[in-house]
């Protein structure tokens, strides 16, 4: 056996289910964990600081996962640093690669963000009207610090060069066991690529029409899913409930659409697709049969872009054009 | 005007100018320290005489939910706002779940309640375990002294066994199956819908989550014999349980059904004062009778406070504050009795032991939990035998809608509310969302406070100091305890940095 692969693991702006994810690997994370010498976790696990990444030599890390997004100042100087001591940067998760459900943010200016927390929610009491500070001094004496919210959410590849991509929100931990193997055995596709399966949900999914000797037909009617209950063996968009398994990658195993609920997303693009939420809604409409029907659909989601942006919106070329960057 | 408004007042117009003070006092900082979605720090500030003058405990990350879910259907809240927290995995969920089925007015059929109920257990012994094995039984387990080296989980399983360490694991993932079986998703979970649930259980599903679900009682049965023969057994460890450095006097709220008994999926919001003296009860929208939530400049994190015991004024315990907090101890401050037999054997001893009620000791929160996970584990298992839930009827079909829902529920670390107002088509217009770890945050401020006062003293910062720090944060279970602690190390990185008044370190302590 080769030498353990020197493994890093950075949570950014994320919510920690790419973590547990990991966690949820149970037996197979142990086997993992016999190729893998973690050398840094933070900060949920307790081997190293921040302080001691800096002191690390550079590209003394194989491997590191960064799952989050950038949200504020700590989060861009750890991923910087980060992509210093690795050799290899995987931006793990929808978070990391294309900005999560968060990034949906970026949808409002940082003044309405705040103001709805901080000043408008039904039961805030905030007379003075003040906002949480980068810099304070409490009561006169006591210097408080807290990191600095920044202008956008960013992914980690709009900040540093990242190696790969995984989807997922959170990835599947049966995909993740997959991937660690491939990673273990040195089986990996050229840089700058996505780890993945290379096949849309709907490769995966049993309700594809394709799979019962049926024609993908045009779509009459859209319904949301307070509408009425789909049938649990058909397709669903065929069924008029706006589904994106055409364009997002398969990963998961088409989890949702095992419990009778449409897929949002959270995979990413399938391969070859730049901006996820331009192809949701060129492929969506074109599977509808006529303007009326189309009109309808936008009627029923007039939140087009959190609708079809929900997991990639900083990724997306729309966001990047409006909301300008640091 | 108290002395504390006072001060608030001044310190609230030099933050808002951002004014860099020359300060005094000596900065004592631990970061990094994690929370809910990740980061937190702690400052401790020394007098001229070297003892605590005073301590926060400081939330780092904002993301703005409750802004961006405007625009969104209701039905699409559930998936969208789970989010929030990855450990956490199913209560940002099904509190908005709930509070889309008060938006369009319609209650779920029996069957989709117990399927909700059966999903939610599911995910509270999977937490609860992950918790207390990571976080609460190594400062007891391999003690509070040992080496931080081996004060984790790889210490705690060389301590209580290899076979033992591996049952647990094994059994806990069995909770995640039944999650993902239910939910879609092993996190972040999809098959909620307004008045019910997406997804239908197949007999052999249900016999299958049954056998499981006997497993799960087991492990929570030897969780509470691994207390029981390692804290409550041992004199040392049961002076710090009721020791005065991590006691906090605050009031308490959680969830009750109809006879105050424990619940987690449903019931009423029960409130007690720090005396135990009944505040009141409420459900839905009379939460904003009870609750207001303070801006502080300092904390990404509000606090909140009962504001039927007054105005906000500032974070104190004692017998008259009107601080509160939330969780497994507050459950066991708040119900009457368990609603499960096993787990009522527990509650029983639990306050024996303790004697008083409210039992104001935060280690109580440790053995809460341990109750807790007994408690869902039978649960799950009376459910996965109730006939119903094979039902094919899960879901009421909305057929209006109100235009407002709140849904309350009794999150893993407490209660949890969501909020939101909608037009005639259910699309979001305004949200509120007040969190488990919101509620506690001034309650850990104080329990940081107590406990750093407790071990400087005369400027001599006790080598002990970390760890016991972190023994009066961990108790609220910052969502800290992502289960990666179960990987590796399993303690909290936390470094103590001591500096002179002007700013050089004078002496440095790591954990790690
Ligand atoms: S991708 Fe999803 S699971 Fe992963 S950190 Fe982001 S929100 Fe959490
Ligand atoms: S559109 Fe959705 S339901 Fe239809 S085959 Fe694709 S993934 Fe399955
Ligand atoms: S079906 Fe779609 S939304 Fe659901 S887990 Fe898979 S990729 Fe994510």
């Amino acid at each position: 056996m080769a030498e353990k692969i020197k493994f890093g693991f950075l949570l950014a702006g994320g919510c920690a289910g790419c973590e547990m994810a990991l966690v949820d690997m149970s037996e197979k994370l142990l086997d993992a964990l016999g190729h893998l010498d973690v050398v840094f976790w933070a900060p949920t696990v307790a081997d190293v600081k921040y302080k001691d990444l800096e002191a690390m030599e550079d590209g003394y890390i194989d491997l590191a996962f960064v799952d989050g997004m950038i949200r504020n100042t700590e989060n861009e100087h750890t991923v910087k640093v980060l992509r210093q001591k690795s050799k290899t940067l995987v931006a793990f998760g929808a978070c990391a690669s294309l900005g999560g459900i968060a990034a949906l943010g970026d949808c409002h200016s940082q003044e309405e963000l705040f103001s709805q927390a901080y000043k408008d929610t039904f039961s805030t009491d905030n007379p003075d009207g003040i906002y949480p500070q980068p810099e304070c001094t409490w009561e006169g004496k006591y210097d408080l610090t807290l990191p600095a919210f920044t202008n956008r959410v960013s992914t980690i590849d709009q900040l540093v060069e990242v190696d790969y991509f995984v989807g997922g929100c959170p990835p599947h931990h049966d995909f993740i066991a997959q991937l660690v193997q491939a990673i273990v055995s040195g089986n990996l596709p050229a840089k700058g690529s996505w780890l993945t399966s290379g096949k849309a949900v709907c490769d995966i999914c049993k309700r594809n029409p394709a799979d019962h000797d049926q024609k993908r037909l045009p779509i009459g009617e859209v319904f949301r899913t307070v509408d009425g209950r789909p049938d649990e063996d058909k397709c669903l968009l065929q069924q008029g409930y706006i589904c994106f398994g055409p364009v997002t990658q398969g990963d998961c195993g088409a989890s949702c659409l095992n419990v009778n609920i449409p897929c949002r997303g959270c995979g990413g693009p399938i391969p070859g697709v730049r901006d996820y939420g331009a192809r949701c809604v060129s492929t969506i409409t074109s599977s509808l049969k006529d303007d009326e029907t189309a009109e309808e659909f936008v009627k029923k989601f007039n939140d087009m872009a959190k609708f079809c942006y929900r997991y990639s919106y900083s990724a997306g070329i729309l966001n990047q054009k409006l909301t300008p960057g640091k | 005007m108290s002395k504390v408004t006072e001060l608030l007042k001044k310190a609230v117009g030099m933050c808002r100018g951002q004014i860099k003070g020359e300060s005094k006092v000596k900065k004592i900082e631990i970061n990094p320290m994690t929370r809910l979605e990740g980061h937190g720090k702690i400052a401790i500030f020394l007098d001229e005489s070297g003892n605590v003058d005073d301590a926060f405990f400081q939330t780092v990350e904002f993301r703005g939910y409750e802004k961006f879910l405007q625009g969104m259907p209701i039905e699409e809240v559930p998936r969208t706002v789970s989010t929030v927290c990855g450990v956490c995995r199913a209560v940002h969920f099904l509190c908005s779940m709930k509070a889309s089925d008060n938006v369009y007015g319609v209650t779920p059929p029996p069957t989709g309640r117990k399927l909700r109920e059966l999903f939610y257990s599911a995910h509270t012994v999977e937490d609860h375990t992950a918790i207390l094995y990571a976080l609460g039984f190594p400062d007891f387990v391999v003690g509070p002294d040992a080496s931080p080296a081996e004060r984790n989980l790889i210490g705690l399983i060389n301590a209580v066994g290899v076979e033992t360490g591996r049952m647990v694991l094994q059994k806990r993932s069995l909770a995640v199956k039944i999650f993902e079986i239910l939910g879609g998703k092993p996190n972040h979970p999809v098959a909620a819908l307004p008045g019910g649930w997406s997804k239908r259980l197949s007999e052999e599903e249900r016999a299958q989550i049954e056998k499981w679900s006997e497993e799960l009682v087991e492990l929570g049965k030897l969780t509470l014999q691994v207390f029981e023969d390692v804290v409550l057994k041992n004199p040392k460890y049961m002076e710090l349980v009721t020791g005065d450095m991590y006691k906090v006097e605050v009031g308490y709220m959680a969830s009750v059904d109809e006879q105050n008994r424990f619940t987690l999926y449903d019931g009423t919001q029960k409130v007690i004062d720090a005396k135990g003296d009944l505040v009141g009860t409420f459900t839905g929208k009379e939460y904003l009778d009870f609750i207001s939530e303070r801006v502080l400049p300092w904390s990404y994190l509000k606090f909140p406070y009962n504001k039927k015991l007054g105005s906000w004024d500032g974070i104190k315990s004692g017998p008259d504050t009107n601080i509160y907090c939330v969780g497994p101890l507050a459950r066991m401050n708040v119900v009457d009795s368990m609603s499960t037999p096993l787990a009522q054997e527990h509650f029983e001893k639990f306050h024996n032991t303790f004697g008083l009620k409210p039992v104001h000791y935060i280690l109580g929160y440790h053995w809460a939990r341990a109750i807790e996970i007994l408690a869902a584990a039978e649960k799950c298992l009376e459910l996965s035998r109730d006939p119903e839930i094979t039902g094919s009827d899960t879901w009421n079909k909305p057929t209006s809608c109100t235009g407002e829902g709140v849904g309350i529920i009794e999150a893993n670390r407490g209660t949890l509310i969501h909020h939101y107002i909608t037009d005639d088509n259910g699309i979001v217009q305004n949200a509120n969302l007040i969190v488990s770890t919101t509620h506690n945050n001034a309650p850990i401020n104080l329990a940081v406070k107590t406990a750093a006062k407790h071990f400087i003293k005369d400027g001599n910062v006790s080598e002990g100091l970390l760890n016991h720090v972190e023994m009066a944060f961990r108790p609220y279970d910052l969502c800290l305890a992502c289960a990666t602690h179960t990987v590796t190390a399993g303690q909290l990185p936390v470094e103590v940095n001591i500096y002179k008044s002007d700013g050089e370190i004078l002496r440095q302590m790591k954990n790690f």
